[in-house]
Parts: structure tokens; sequence; C-alpha cells
């Protein structure tokens, strides 16, 4: 525990250090995950986790993660939403954790969206 | 739901839709006495008598992108399931306490689950909101407090990747403790 505290002490100044690094505005990526009763129920939690893992150990700091409520498309959850200054938004559905690993890789890193995984590629709703 | 640490997260959200400051969640796991008694108490907004006495019928919500709720009805129908019960009390302006009472042993019980990851969900989502957890078995207990994290981490948010990783490791390194106790 005295060592586990240590730690977190730790991680205060690494992050004071970094607050005069924060990226400009149109660098800024926001995503979403639904977090109501449905989105819980398929899976949301580990989607959110991954979500914030991944773009932890890739140090993506223009990247923030959210939560949500209901997103109105009960049936796809979990369902991820991301925004990205002057485009319009993505919306991802029935989501994983391993889904989410190749999101942050093509679409967060690399700037292009998934287009299989989103509510789009849904013929349902075509 | 698959495992009761998922009806938890789900019954905070409401709490923190009722602008919660202060969260607690306790799960009583007793072999003994054979109960799995989950309970969440926030200071939220409440709920008015009208309101309490309809929340556990299906599709009683107050929200507004869609007609029903679901969330309490189905923590009450999966703790009645195994023989056990759900209450709520709410005042308006104090708060609500949930609480659901499952027969441990019964075979329609879910597990528990993996409450660090709810843990690590909830502060995730809610940085400046303060839960405090307890789980209690016969003979350990484990508590997590966000006020003693808050307390060193001073201007840094709880909610900061790095932070949210120190969280998830000291709580499994403190399950791991309780159950190497247990053996
Ligand atoms: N802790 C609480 N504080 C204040 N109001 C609550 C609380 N818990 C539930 N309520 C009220 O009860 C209603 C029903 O809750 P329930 O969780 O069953 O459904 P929901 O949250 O509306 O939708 P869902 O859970 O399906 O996403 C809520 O809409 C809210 O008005
Ligand atoms: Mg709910």
């Amino acid at each position: 525990m005295a060592k586990s505290i240590e730690e977190l002490r730790a991680i205060r100044e690494k992050m004071r250090d970094q607050i005069d690094l924060r990226h400009k505005d149109e660098n800024n990526i926001r995503v979403v995950v639904g977090m109501a009763t449905c989105g819980i129920a398929a899976g949301a939690r580990p989607v959110l986790n991954a979500f914030t893992e991944e773009t932890r150990k890739r140090n993506l700091t223009n990247v923030t993660v959210g939560q949500t409520g209901c997103i109105g498309l009960c049936q796809h959850e979990p369902i991820v939403e991301v925004f990205e200054p002057g485009k319009e938004k993505v919306t991802y559905v029935a989501m994983t954790p391993d889904k989410v690993a190749r999101v942050v890789l093509e679409h967060l890193v690399n700037r292009n969206v998934v287009a299989e995984y989103t509510v789009g590629s849904l013929d349902t709703l075509k | 739901m698959k495992e009761l640490s998922l009806h938890i997260l789900d019954l905070v959200q409401n709490s923190l839709r009722a602008e919660a400051k202060c969260i607690q969640i306790s799960v009583k796991d007793s072999v003994s006495e054979d109960v799995l008694e989950i309970t969440i108490a926030d200071d939220g907004y409440g709920m008015d008598a009208a309101l309490l006495a309809r929340v556990t019928e299906p599709f009683v919500t107050t929200r507004t992108t869609r007609k029903m709720g679901m969330g309490i009805p189905l923590f009450q129908m999966a703790a009645e399931q195994t023989g056990g019960s759900l209450s709520i009390e709410s005042t308006p302006g104090q708060g609500t306490t949930i609480r659901g009472i499952f027969a441990r042993a019964h075979i329609d019980t879910p597990p528990l689950g993996d409450m660090v990851e709810t843990l690590v969900t909830l502060v995730q989502g809610a940085p400046d909101v303060d839960f405090l957890y307890r789980y209690e078995t016969d003979t350990q207990t484990l508590t997590f407090d966000t006020r003693e994290i808050r307390e060193i981490l001073e201007d840094v948010p709880l909610n900061a990747p790095d932070v949210l990783h120190w969280i998830r490791g000291h709580l499994q390194e403190q399950e791991a403790s309780i159950e190497n106790e247990m053996r």
C-alpha cells in the first residue's frame, strides 16, 4: 500500500508537468460510450474500459473518453460516438473490446473511419 | 445482466442522473447467512412518493429518449427469482437508498462479477463524485474511498488515464489479498 501511494503521487507530478502540453483544439477527438441499461447489458463496460486503456497505452492525450445515457438505438448497443472537430459524428454499433482496438488504431490514430463497424453499414437502416 | 456488478453500474447511473455527489455502494457476501446483499445509497435529488410507488413497474421512466425504464425492474426480478427482495427508500431533496437481497447459494443468483471494472467505469464517468465502496464477507472487508485518492491527487482529476490505471491495479491487489486469506 505504501508503495502504491507513492506511485499515485508520482502520477500526480507527471500529470502536472503535462498540463502545459495540451493539444490545440482542432486535434481533439471526443469518444462517447452509451452507458444506459441497454448499453451496460450489451457489454458497454468492457468497451469503455478498452477505450481508456488503449488510448492510455498509446498516449493519445488528444482523445477524451466520456460516457452518456441512452443513445436511442438500444438493439445496436454497445454504441460509441466519435466526434472530431469539423467532421460529421461517426456512430459505431455493436462494439466489442476487439473492435475498439481497431477503431483506436485506424480511426483515432490514422484518422480513417472503420466503415464496417458504423451504423451506416447496418442493412436494416438503409 | 450476467453479473451483479453490472446491475450496480446501472443503478448508480440513476444516482448520477439524480445529481448525487456522494454514492455509497455496499456488498455483503455472506456464506453463513446465505445472502448477497447490495445496497446503493446516494445523496441525489430523490423521488417523490408517487414516482417511488411506480418505479418497480417496468417502463416507468423520466427519461425522454425512450419510453421505458428497465434498470430497477430488472434488478428486482433478478433478486426475486432467487427468493430475495428489493426495497427502495427515497426522500426528495435528500437521496435514495436501493437494496437488493439475493439468496447467495441459489442457482439463479448471478455472480457478483467484476466490481473492479464497475468501479473504474464509475470513476471514469463521474470523476468529481465521491464513491465509497465496501465489500464484506464473513471474515474479510475491502474498502475503497475516492476521497482518500482525491486528497493525494489534489488538483489532478480522478479520471486521468494513468490514475484510472492505478485505481484498477490498486483494487485488483486488494481483491487478490482477500482471496488469498480466504483460502
Ligand atoms: N437514485 C435515484 N434517484 C432519483 N431518481 C431515481 C433514482 N433511481 C431511479 N430513479 C427514477 O426512477 C426512474 C426509473 O429508473 P430505472 O433505472 O428503472 O429506469 P431508467 O433509469 O429511467 O432507464 P434505464 O435504467 O432503462 O436506462 C428513473 O427514470 C428516475 O426517474
Ligand atoms: Mg436506470
